[in-house]
């Protein structure tokens, strides 16, 4: 059964990619979606039956055939779902039909083929993704891992006609192989230590080994794991494609370099969770580094203009936010922020997609503004996500980001907690500096009748824009249309109550969703996994790590309800400040803002420009590689040496063949002489010896 | 007696299938087409559901034909290249005014040749198979008699298949001179007992052997009819020679080297070491410059015999299963291939040479992808059936510590793909447009060539359960 | 080497003799040709014609199927020699045998092999 959950979106594929030209926009579009909801019902079944199992027989395993069988090495096709996978499953699944269905509407102006072209795609990675989340061996993960890289590389580039698309598919594919590489020597490792590649076969192995305190192999092993985190989920120092990205359609950065794909790697350090909880040292750098991308981004995403790339860098921020909990081994916090965080961003991507949408492919905020009348649903649905991600309490953001926090100030990294916190502001700060610009204000878009300046700038742009979004002319702006308002609400209604799965005890809640997922990241009871249908034995006691989360997760002491309240005071108040920050400088006194970036233009200017590390990276990486390459490999060892040699044995095999069809020559008595000449020389081999 | 029975029911049902052919054809009115390809169609399914029945009974039928896993998976390969052989076949006897009758009973009765070879227990019996299946394959080398290309074809085969056949029963007849009989087993007693080293004559008898199965599998340096015979001969019988013919030879080869002779193993491979080094280079070498699509096939399946060798000269279990494996991945592709020339010919034109493919994707997109996955297949591209067979093979090379061999054929194989894909850049990448042959493809061939591009990637994909089938029908050779 | 050594001198003296019988004859026989003896056949019937002349290709046909029918009987001859050893199996088999050829009998008459003058191609 498991395996269905992949197989309808590939089966979407393979309908699309061979006969889609010939299809409608209807059949092709509903056929996508269609392929999509059947997964997301099948994902909802087996999420049903994995709810009846005990707690701790929470595994449903299922071996599709034994792909690679050599000596002892065995990679099965084994699909694995447990509550992590599950979790992910409806993600990837509910979400994904929500944005397919957007998509229906937003790919409209597409000719057949495109649009065919566009949902085969999409369908793709979603199998893709659907097998990296239920693969239950390193491999089968790593088939989805590079199948949905693959897929992002294509969508980024799918209007492959402009140049800075291209270039932003190529970029994202070639950063991304830089983390793939460490992630392969990181899976060949771990088969060299383990002697298997199965998640739950590693963490039973890991599990009877003491915490690896002083560098050794499981902190390598689980650092180069983390070194294709960073490349897949976009984190120092591999997030630089992230941003670039967004040059895909916006149902694309919603699906894929938001709500999924670049989660992925969140998700892999959760499969792995007892592997790196024995990996202290691995622990922190995952913590430090999470924090500092999600500063990092935090700042740039203050001062960038184009509305989709502040939303990336506030992807960034967050996978940021996510890496910080599995730093602190708070991985259930982490996966919780990373399900919430799904249904608001991909709800702000849409949103932004639709108000780029209504503008006819306008995405830069300084030429919008006012946009709140004109828009209503976007409007409104929009600010839903952007109170969550901003942490209001009551919403989704608020219980994940705060358990975020709570863990890692209770976890003894008070200044994680506090770069944390400054981040926090930060997003509430960019968050609602979008809103204001977009939504506030007064309209600074082409045919509204103001702003008549910016939008003459602009009438080159927009103009070719509307060559191809030729409906909605005249300066009347629309709403999102049905297919579009539709998804839109239902994340809105995701987005506010996604999060009371998650109520902490401070709150009176039960965190139901931590004592779920704790049987993912603690070791198997067992050492075999269980099969479908058949139950662990009830009454095993947990193994001391699972025990140690369980008492952390139910028994929480009156001091830490007290410190956890304090600390849940603190961050709101941060929020609403950051709120009110922008709400002051974007809002009340526009002329704040640039007499701010007056004031400091360096810091403007440092902002502005992502603080320089894509051309920090061209200088010092790209550069000398293409240097080197072009006057050492190329010219010297590529043209000299192995061009010489390809053409040496071209040359060679070709100067011998002349010789040897000589003897070809189409005489029966020659061929004769030549057989008896062998039979001789084969009886001659064993006399003479 | 029912034992001896159910042991050659496979044959048998083949054999029936022909003779029943055979008579139909002469028997139906002079204007009437009966559908003799069925015959042979239902017989062929026949013979593989009887060798799935018989499967790990390991029975014995007249003291001298074993029907063994091993037998049981040769049949089963040879089963499949005679039905995609009968798939594509109508289409082709209508264009080239073949007797179709004389044509499918030849076709079904080297089948049985074939299927004989693989479980003859005795040197004589395999003689007789040999010769079963030779003959009916002269036959249909020539069967476009008024072909001056088709007749010289045939013929040369003829005579140098006729010499072959001397040098084999003349080693059958040393063997007999030294041990006093020809079965396999009692010259493998008779060899294994004598801890001496081996008599001079022994070797000289298997030399002569080897001889006779290396002129079958055309290996350097008895392949020179190879070329000419495979130009010469129908494109499909090409097509069936060149993989039925080697399988069921490959599978008599191993039999009688790794049964009767494995105690000589030290003996006799160096000398096939050296045989399949020379078969694996000059196929490939002399295959490059190749301009007629036919024989530059007939040149890479010289080299394909070099790699199945080495599946020999391991002579572990693995290696054989390799080799097992290899012929299965082997024929699917190679009977694809000239299947593709076979439907592209029409009466005029033979679309036989390799400029002839220029621009085929245009014109025949179908038809050019095809043709692609199985040239691609041939020369070991991931993930299709000829690289996992080659993995296989090259593997089992380095485990037994073959190193060099191993070497050998991956160079030659890298080589290889320079004449695989000078026919793929032609479909794809050539200016120029050749002369478009729009044949109407008939629906036999379009399922038969479904069925052959499903094995290329199901043997390519999945290939764990056909390798580990593979493996158990090794067991209990040796 | 030493076994076989005898049967090299063997050989030698047998092509020795033979050779020298025929280089003998060369140099000491008596020579006197006349038509008669230089003709094929030297008692028979004068050669009208060259020899090497067409014949019908039924000819072969009728040859070939008289060898191939010819050679079932000679697989008889020892079947029939074992006949009482081979018991009730033995002759079931030769009948397989015989039907086998029988229909290819029946094949070669039906494809008109045997006609020999109505039918043309």
């Amino acid at each position: 059964m498991l395996a269905l959950i992949p197989l309808f979106p590939f089966i979407g594929f393979i309908i699309n990619a061979l006969i889609g030209r010939r299809l409608s926009k209807a059949t092709s579009g509903g056929l996508a979606c269609l392929a999509m909801l059947v997964s997301f019902g099948v994902a909802v079944v087996a999420f049903w039956r994995l709810l009846g199992l005990p707690a701790e027989a929470r595994v449903i395993d299922e071996t599709l055939f034994t792909w690679i069988a050599s000596g002892r090495f065995q990679a099965p096709l084994t699909f694995r779902l447990d509550p992590l996978a599950g979790l992910m499953c409806l993600v990837v699944t509910g979400i994904g039909f929500l944005i397919h269905v957007y998509s229906t509407a937003y790919m409209h102006e597409e000719t057949d083929h495109e649009y065919a072209r566009y949902f085969s795609y999409l369908n793709l990675f979603a199998a893709f993704m659907l097998v990296l989340v239920l693969g239950a061996n390193l491999l089968v993960m790593f088939i989805g891992w590079e199948g949905v890289g693959l897929c992002s590389y294509l969508l980024i580039g799918y209007w492959f006609d402009k140049q800075s698309a291209t270039d932003a598919g190529k970029k994202a594919f070639v950063v991304n192989r830089v983390g793939d590489m460490a992630f392969i020597v990181g899976m060949c490792l771990a088969f060299a230590s383990f002697g298997t590649l199965d998640f739950r076969a590693i963490a039973a192995a890991v599990a009877a080994l003491p915490p690896e305190v002083t560098w050794g192999v499981l902190s390598t092993i689980t650092l180069l794991f983390f070194i294709g985190a960073t490349g897949k989920s976009a984190q120092i120092p591999l997030y630089i494609w992230l941003p670039d990205a967004m040059e895909g359609p916006t149902p694309v950065s919603a699906l894929i370099h938001a709500a999924t794909m670049v989660t992925a790697g969140v998700y892999m350090i959760g499969r792995n969770a007892v592997l790196y909880s024995h990996a202290p040292l691995t622990m922190e750098v995952v913590a430090v580094i999470g924090v500092a991308t999600a500063l990092l981004a935090g700042t740039i995403g203050l001062a960038q203009n184009d509305i989709k790339r502040v939303l990336a860098y506030s992807t960034v921020s967050q996978l940021g936010y996510m890496f910080l909990a599995m730093g602190v081994g708070a991985f259930a916090a982490g996966i919780f922020h990373l399900y919430t965080h799904a249904f608001f961003k991909a709800l702000m991507f849409l949103g932004s997609g639709a108000v780029i949408h209504a503008l006819h492919g306008e995405q830069d905020m300084r030429k919008m503004g006012g946009l709140r009348r004109a828009l209503p649903i976007t409007y409104w649905t929009f600010l839903i996500g952007a109170l969550a991600i901003a942490g209001v309490p009551g919403l989704s953001g608020f219980f994940s980001k705060d358990e975020i926090l709570f863990r890692t100030f209770a976890s003894g990294h008070s200044v994680l907690w506090v770069l944390g916190t400054a981040t926090a502001l930060l997003t509430a700060v960019y968050m609602f500096r979008l809103i204001y610009l977009t939504f506030h204000g007064k309209p600074r878009y082409e045919g509204a009748y103001e702003g008549a300046q910016e939008a003459h700038r602009a009438h080159d742009r927009a103009a070719h824009a509307q060559g191809t979004h030729n409906h909605g002319g005249g300066g009347v702006l629309h709403d999102a249309p049905m297919a579009m308002a539709i998804p839109l609400v239902l994340l809105a209604i995701g987005s506010v109550v996604a999060g009371y799965v998650g109520v902490p005890h401070a709150l009176g809640g039960s965190n139901r969703i931590e004592t779920f997922l704790e049987p993912s990241f603690s070791p198997p009871a067992h050492t075999a996994p269980a099969v479908a249908g058949t139950h662990a034995e009830p009454g095993v006691a947990l193994s001391g790590e699972g025990a140690h989360a369980e008492a952390d997760a139910h028994g929480a002491t009156h001091a830490d309800t007290a410190l956890e309240l304090t600390l849940m005071v603190t961050s709101v108040a941060i929020a609403l400040m950051g709120i009110g920050i922008a709400t002051l400088v974007w809002l009340k006194r526009p002329h704040v803002a640039a007499a701010l970036a007056a004031r400091v233009p360096w810091m403007h200017r440092l902002l502005l420009n992502k603080w320089y590390v894509d051309e920090l990276y061209d200088a010092t990486i790209v550069q000398p590689i293409k240097n080197s390459s072009t006057v050492g490999l190329w010219k010297g060892v590529d043209v000299g040496v192995i061009d010489g040699a390809v053409n040496g044995t071209g040359w060679l095999v070709r100067g011998s063949a002349a010789g040897l069809r000589l003897a070809q020559s189409g005489s029966v008595r020659i061929y004769a002489a030549a057989f008896f000449v062998g039979t001789v020389l084969v009886i001659a081999f064993y006399l003479v010896r | 007696m029912l034992t001896d029975f159910q042991a050659i029911m496979p044959i048998l049902i083949v054999t029936l299938s022909a003779i029943v052919t055979m008579v139909a054809e002469a028997f139906q009115p002079k204007q009437e087409r009966a559908p003799l390809a069925g015959f042979g169609v239902i017989g062929l399914i026949g013979a593989a559901a009887a060798s799935v029945l018989l499967w790990g009974y390991d029975k014995t039928g007249f003291g001298v034909v074993r029907a063994d896993n091993f037998s049981l998976f040769v049949n089963l390969i040879v089963i499949a290249v005679g039905l995609l052989t009968i798939l594509f076949s109508p289409q082709v006897i209508e264009r080239e005014r073949i007797p179709p009758g004389e044509y499918y009973a030849l076709t079904l009765f080297a089948v049985v040749g074939m299927m004989l070879m693989a479980a003859a227990t005795d040197l004589l019996l395999l003689f007789l198979a040999l010769e079963v299946l030779s003959l009916a394959v002269y036959v249909l080398t020539g069967i476009r008699r008024a072909q001056f290309q088709s007749a010289e074809a045939a013929f040369k085969y003829f005579l140098l298949g006729a010499f072959s056949s001397a040098f084999f029963l003349y080693g059958v007849a040393l063997t007999y001179a030294i041990v006093g009989s020809t079965r396999l087993e009692e010259i493998a007693a008779t060899l294994a007992v004598s801890d001496q080293a081996p008599d001079g004559l022994v070797l000289v008898a298997m030399g002569l052997l080897a001889v006779g199965f290396a002129f079958k599998i055309s290996a350097v340096p008895f392949h020179m009819w190879a070329p000419d015979a495979y130009q010469g001969a129908p494109t499909l019988v090409t097509g069936f020679m060149a993989t039925g013919v080697k399988a069921a030879a490959f599978a008599a080869f191993l039999r009688v080297f790794l049964s009767s002779f494995h105690t000589l193993h030290d003996s006799w491979a160096p000398m096939l070491w050296l045989v399949a080094v020379a078969t694996m280079i000059l196929g490939t070498v002399v295959g490059v410059v190749q301009a007629n699509a036919k024989r530059m096939l007939a040149y890479s399946s010289v080299a394909h015999a070099g790699y199945l060798l080495v599946g020999l000269i391991v002579g572990t279990r693995v290696g054989e299963a390799a080799t097992l494996f290899y012929l299965a991945a082997y024929a699917v592709s190679t009977l694809g291939a000239f299947a593709v020339v076979a439907v592209l010919a029409t009466e005029e034109h033979p679309h036989d040479r390799v400029q002839d493919f220029a621009g085929l994707w245009e014109s025949r997109p179908g038809l050019a992808a095809l043709m692609t996955v199985f040239l691609l297949s041939l020369g070991g591209f991931p993930p299709l059936a000829g690289f996992v067979g080659k993995w296989y093979i090259f593997s089992a090379a380095i485990d037994a510590g073959y190193v060099w061999l191993a070497i050998v054929g991956v160079l030659t194989s890298v080589i290889s793909v320079f004449f695989y894909l000078r026919i793929v850049v032609m479909m794809y990448m050539s200016d120029e447009r050749a002369l478009v042959p729009t044949p109407a493809i008939t629906r036999s061939a379009v399922a038969g060539l479904t069925l052959a591009l499903v094995a290329v990637f199901y043997l390519g994909l999945l290939p764990t359960h056909a390798i580990e089938l593979a493996l158990t029908s090794v067991q209990g050779m040796f | 080497m030493d076994g076989w050594l005898p049967i090299v001198i063997l050989l030698g003296l047998g092509l020795a003799f033979a050779a020298g019988n025929v280089l003998l004859s060369q140099f000491v026989g008596p020579r006197s040709p006349s038509p008669e003896k230089a003709a094929p056949y030297e008692c028979g019937m004068p050669a009208v014609g060259d020899a090497r002349e067409r014949q019908s290709v039924r000819f072969y046909l009728v040859a070939m199927i008289f060898l191939l029918f010819d050679i079932e009987v000679a697989f008889l001859y020892p079947w029939a020699m074992a006949l009482r050893d081979l018991r009730w199996a033995g002759y079931v088999q030769v009948l397989v045998f015989v039907l086998v050829l029988f229909t290819g009998y029946v094949y070669i008459w039906r494809k008109g092999a045997l006609d020999w003058s109505s039918r043309e191609e």
